[in-house]
């Protein structure tokens, strides 16, 4: 376990803390002997293989999986249904269905309705919260349209409008680039970089898309049952390293820090 | 003209008529979730399921209406259970469920030393039965779907958009699934009456199915909905009683008719 810790993080809030968390589905350990701190307006990437355990560690985080073993914080408490509330979640875009009834608007409320309560509608209020967040998003002209409609791109930033809309702490976000084009890809990281800054929040993603979380976040881990680095993303992954997430067939390709597709897998299909 | 007058003349046409006023708006909300849902099956099963709790009923000697209320309401949340716990899946659980409430139901009639159970008006509807007292029933339950929908409407879509992220921002989506279970029970009971028992499952798709073909919002949705169950109902049983035919089947073949015109119409649209 190679812990990096700076003396910077330490004075920082820590947002999210898992000491020594073990789970297990069907007698299998998916997860073994994770420590992993997430601090305040950081943006934290997680990379590994599908079947690495990144849904189940995301899942561990949100207190919808409790491990057998080990200790789960989320802003210094247990993982409830209360301080859930200070999350903002995003799945993996295909998940929606496309067809499905709402405008834009629609889906950017949902995003207020754990804050209004059962029985009461979203009125005047939410709206002008929901149009606000379509302005930060670029997007307030599509407020009325279907969003079916939208592309991928722009259907994963409503996403992050409704996911902040409720101005959580912390921003969860599942495999972000899955059915999203490298270009609008490009203009969500921004986004979470500008909210990160704007309004201090932390991120957390996973990707199995090492060059994406390498070219975007603060700090990463790689998850492949077992955490196996943890610290700065370096541009040159060591080869040890790579070869424990993805096994020995991998091609590392290093092209200059600013490239998004630093390491491309050798027929790594998922 | 005088076949109108002729037809509003006799009770159990009012009565019928009444019937499919009522149950339109019902079927209709109802329908719009199971289409969203994809429910279609667990409602096939859980109306099927209502014929071992009318069996029970006149086993017992008491109203086939409330036994057929608990078996089905009992079904579907085994259903419902099942598919969330075990490891099986909804489908799987239907098949299982499905057989075994017909089964107790052929079981429970040969019991019963009632010889002259109106078995076929049961399972493709009889409107000559519909009763004064059954209206009643019918508006009681009908306005209590509907209110405890329109009570529960912003969770429920939320639930139906993105189960995920309904559940990581705090809405309780379990609770949801069940109640929404008991509504579609109770639904496929006071609808019975009118279209049977096998054809019932109809009129809880295909309003919502086909008012998704020609708009791409929720509440014009739902109103188009509602409009293609009233036509549907009152314009089947009109048809049925001019050209003596069945009126459960006209009413659903009608529906259908409808359906097919919609899709069509929403080809050309787009």
């Amino acid at each position: 376990m190679i812990n990096h810790e700076t003396e910077v993080e330490n004075k920082k809030a820590v947002f999210v803390d898992l000491q020594d968390v073990w789970v297990s589905y069907y007698k299998k350990w998916v997860l073994k002997s994770i420590y992993l701190k997430c601090y305040q307006g950081e943006i934290f990437g997680i990379v590994g293989p599908n079947g690495g355990g990144k849904s189940t560690l995301l899942k561990v985080i949100l207190g919808l999986v409790r491990p057998q073993k080990g200790v789960v914080n989320l802003f210094g408490h247990k993982p409830d249904k209360h301080n859930r509330l200070e999350v903002g979640y995003l799945p993996q875009i295909s998940k929606a269905d496309r067809s499905f009834p709402v405008t834009v608007l629609d889906v950017v409320l949902m995003g207020l309705y754990n804050r209004l309560g059962f029985f009461k509608r979203p009125g005047n209020r939410s709206r002008e919260v929901a149009m606000e967040m379509l302005s930060e998003i670029n997007m307030a002209d599509h407020a009325g349209k279907p969003f079916g409609n939208l592309s991928g791109g722009q259907q994963q930033r409503v996403h992050i409008a409704r996911a902040l809309a409720s101005k959580p702490k912390l921003l969860v976000l599942d495999e972000p680039s899955t059915g999203v084009d490298s270009v609008a890809q490009e203009d969500f990281y921004e986004l979470l970089v500008k909210f990160r800054d704007e309004m201090n929040i932390s991120v957390i993603m996973v990707s199995h898309d090492i060059g994406v979380i390498t070219a975007h976040a603060d700090r990463i881990a790689c998850l492949n049952l077992q955490i196996h680095y943890h610290g700065e993303p370096d541009p040159c992954f060591e080869p040890e390293i790579m070869q424990k997430l993805y096994g020995k067939d991998l091609n590392v390709m290093v092209h200059d820090s600013k490239c998004v597709t630093c390491f491309k897998k050798h027929e790594h299909n998922d | 003209m005088n076949i109108m007058i002729e037809i509003f003349n006799l009770e159990f046409m009012r009565n019928a008529f009444m019937a499919g006023i009522i149950l339109s708006p019902v079927l209709a909300v109802v329908s719009f979730f199971v289409v969203l849902r994809r429910l279609s099956f667990v409602g096939v099963g859980v109306a099927h399921s209502a014929f071992g709790g009318i069996a029970l009923g006149f086993l017992l000697g008491i109203s086939p209406t409330l036994t057929a209320i608990a078996f089905a309401i009992a079904v579907s949340n085994a259903i419902g259970y099942i598919s969330r716990h075990g490891r099986l899946s909804a489908d799987t659980a239907i098949g299982i469920f499905f057989a075994l409430a017909m089964a107790l139901g052929v079981i429970f009639i040969g019991m019963s030393d009632q010889y002259n159970v109106d078995l076929f008006g049961y399972l493709f509807g009889n409107i000559l039965a519909i009763t004064g007292e059954d209206l009643i029933t019918i508006a009681l339950l009908g306005g209590l779907v509907l209110i405890s929908i329109f009570l529960l409407f912003k969770e429920l879509l939320f639930v139906s958009f993105d189960r995920e992220v309904a559940l990581v921002s705090g809405i309780p989506v379990a609770f949801l699934d069940h109640f929404f279970l008991t509504i579609l029970a109770v639904s496929v009971v006071i609808s019975m009456k009118i279209v049977g028992i096998i054809l019932v499952s109809a009129l809880l798709v295909i309003p919502g199915a086909a008012a998704s073909q020609i708009t791409d919002r929720y509440i014009p949705m739902i109103a188009t909905a509602i409009a293609i169950a009233l036509i549907s109902t009152v314009g089947g049983l009109m048809f049925s009683y001019y050209a003596d035919l069945a009126s459960g089947a006209t009413i659903v073949t009608l529906s259908s008719i409808i359906f097919f015109i919609l899709f069509i119409v929403g080809k050309f649209r787009k």
